[in-house]
């Protein structure tokens, strides 16, 4: 195409030539001569781009190639019953794009022809039934944004701050728009008998994930879903079927679903007994702690995104949500919460799914102990973390939905900290 | 509701949900036919689950640990195993068929899962006769001892959900913060951390 194809060195000779205090300047600076990346005709503006046939399936620019998922090895003993992280800290608005969103699977990816697969519906049914993906295709469909957030989000800052970054301490999370079916719509099609009074879904992959769901929900607001985003599921996320369970903990979501049994009680499976029950300091543990309480995280700036631009105009950007609906408001506080000011709710506000809030003020350079407050339309407030710990002590490992700190540092620096 | 029903799909055979169904509940409902012995699932356990779980249930590596640990569920950092922890024995049998062993499921057969169900008991004390034989017809007068202490959630009485009132919004607290933890000293975060780093806390499994 040209010889010399790479704007960013080019650019940068060009500015050379014309004194290094333009360079320092940077595009914001005073130039004697303007900015070159200005002044310069530059190769985008001359040559041309690629074609349409170039990018059947677009990927994201290479500039954006430091925005993706990524795993805490120590974390888990294993890279196939593991999870990893949502980039929270570079994503804004509500919607998750599918390629980051976080993953968690107990036994790998399962990769799964959609002509293959079957959804059995079995137990106590007036008639058993088996679906295609076909079948499934034919059903009237429902379009939902919903948030998934793992329960075990947050869970390595029960003892105190030890994950340098939202991605971290928050990004068990996604918040896609899910296609599918009414699960209610496609039980009935069985015929769910009177005795009926709970669900178990059950997944296609090696781990073969089961989870008891009350009827109650699964007949409310729970979802087939076989799109996110737009197209079909990604294969990480329960290619060709998933189930959708509003406001409850990742781990009920089953992936790859296979089937879904009704039955008149639970069935206490693995991921319900030894794992997602919740330990407390007597000793005793919490079963079916479905519901994520209301929750939020400062996303920018964090750790991984620190103030780069010195004083004057921030923007604090984050993310809230609750399982039990909207979120009414956010509070934000820059002295660790001796103070709050009301932040601005931006986007949908739609019941179980992310909310975007902003609060811009003029830095001046100090440091600061950056927290943010959720209060749901239920009227729960966000707890902070020392009042979970004061009720559940440190063993819980599952639903820290406490208040997060950020320290700034006068450099714009950042920390994740605890204060008292 | 009645009338609505669009005739999409087709039963399902007995065979087929034979095939899929094979989870049990607590109270015995969906166990097979089969039975098998302590010694028998020390076998079976030596040669498909120990190099991970190790030989007496205490765990390689990160690998899950299976027994042990009774005692400590108040300890600063709780040892939860089938033993110390698992309410029903009817997850041990469900979850070994369904999912184990790690890479290779589904493929012991019933009174494996029955003989290593025995073993595990072993291990955690439960049984401590090595003739011991698990069977469908003796299998739910096996407690398991951490049965009696699971509640259901009662995060809702939780005094800071429960009063559900407006919080403060100025001069809430004296004083200037004071930072009382660092990540940044833990120094395990990925993009930072060194090989040899170690958590501080728990992880997620």
């Amino acid at each position: 195409m040209k010889s010399d194809t790479n704007p960013t060195r080019r650019s940068f000779l060009r500015a050379g030539l014309a004194g290094g205090a333009a360079i320092a300047g940077g595009a914001g600076g005073a130039f004697a001569a303007g900015d070159p990346l200005i002044t310069e005709i530059q190769d985008w503006n001359r040559y041309l781009g690629e074609g349409v046939d170039a990018r059947p399936y677009g990927s994201p620019s290479q500039f954006e190639a430091h925005v993706v998922r990524k795993n805490v090895p120590w974390l888990t003993s294993d890279a196939v019953s593991s999870i990893n992280f949502t980039p929270l800290h570079e994503l804004d608005g509500i919607v998750t794009p599918s390629g980051l969103c976080f993953e968690r699977h107990h036994g790998g990816i399962a990769e799964i022809d959609p002509a293959q697969h079957r959804l059995m519906i079995n137990g106590m049914v007036e008639k058993p039934l088996v679906f295609t993906m076909a079948d499934l295709k034919r059903f009237p469909r429902e379009n939902k944004l919903y948030f998934l957030e793992c329960a075990a989000n947050s869970g390595m800052e029960w003892r105190g701050a030890q994950l340098n970054g939202c991605q971290y301490t928050h990004g068990m999370i996604h918040c896609v728009m899910y296609s599918g079916v009414p699960l209610r719509t496609i039980l009935e099609e069985a015929g769910v008998k009177p005795e009926g009074k709970w669900l178990l879904a059950e997944g296609a992959d090696a781990s073969a994930m089961t989870r008891s769901i009350p009827l109650e929900k699964a007949m409310d607001d729970c979802m087939v879903a076989f799109g996110m985003n737009g197209e079909a599921l990604r294969p990480e996320q329960g290619y060709p079927i998933r189930l959708v369970v509003p406001g409850w903990e990742g781990n009920m979501w089953v992936k790859w679903l296979r089937r879904l049994e009704i039955g008149d009680e639970p069935w206490h499976q693995r991921e319900e007994t030894s794992k997602y029950t919740d330990l407390l300091p007597n000793g005793k543990a919490r079963r079916f702690t479905y519901v994520m309480d209301v929750k939020s995280v400062i996303t920018n700036p964090s750790p991984q995104a620190p103030i780069t631009h010195g004083k004057g105009p921030l923007v604090i950007s984050g993310l809230a949500w609750s399982g039990n609906g909207r979120i009414k408001r956010v509070d934000v506080t820059t002295d660790g919460g001796r103070n709050w000011h009301t932040a601005r709710i931006d986007g949908p506000s739609l019941p179980k799914a992310l909310h975007r809030f902003y609060y811009e003020f003029e830095w001046d350079g100090s440091e600061l102990f950056l927290q943010s407050r959720a209060i749901d339309e239920d009227g729960f407030v966000q707890p902070t973390k020392d009042e979970l710990r004061s009720v559940r002590g440190t063993n819980s490992i599952y639903h820290n939905n406490g208040i997060q700190t950020w320290y700034v540092n006068k450099d714009g620096g950042i920390e994740n900290v605890e204060i008292s | 509701g009645a009338g609505k029903h669009l005739k999409l799909g087709r039963a399902a055979t007995p065979e087929e949900i034979a095939a899929w169904d094979i989870d049990v509940r607590p109270d015995g409902l969906g166990l097979p036919e089969g039975r098998g012995t302590v010694a028998h699932g020390m076998e079976i356990y030596d040669e498909n689950c120990a190099s991970c779980h190790g030989d007496f249930g205490e765990a390689v590596g990160r690998w899950p640990v299976l027994a042990g640990g009774q005692g400590t569920l108040q300890a600063e950092r709780p040892e939860k195993t089938i033993g110390s922890y698992w309410p029903y024995l009817s997850t041990v049998y469900d979850y070994v068929r369904r999912a184990m062993p790690f890479g290779n499921a589904r493929s012991l057969s019933d009174d494996d899962v029955y003989a290593l169900t025995a073993y595990l008991l072993y291990l955690n004390d439960v049984v401590t006769d090595e003739e011991f034989e698990l069977s469908k017809e003796n299998f739910t007068e096996i407690q398991l001892p951490n049965e009696p202490n699971f509640i259901d959630d009662d995060r809702r009485e939780e005094p800071f959900y429960a009063e559900k009132k407006e919080p403060c919004m100025e001069n809430c607290r004296p004083g200037k913060a004071e930072i009382s933890m660092h990540a940044a000293i833990l120094d395990v975060t990925p993009e930072d951390a060194g090989e040899d780093d170690q958590p501080a806390g728990g992880g997620i499994d």
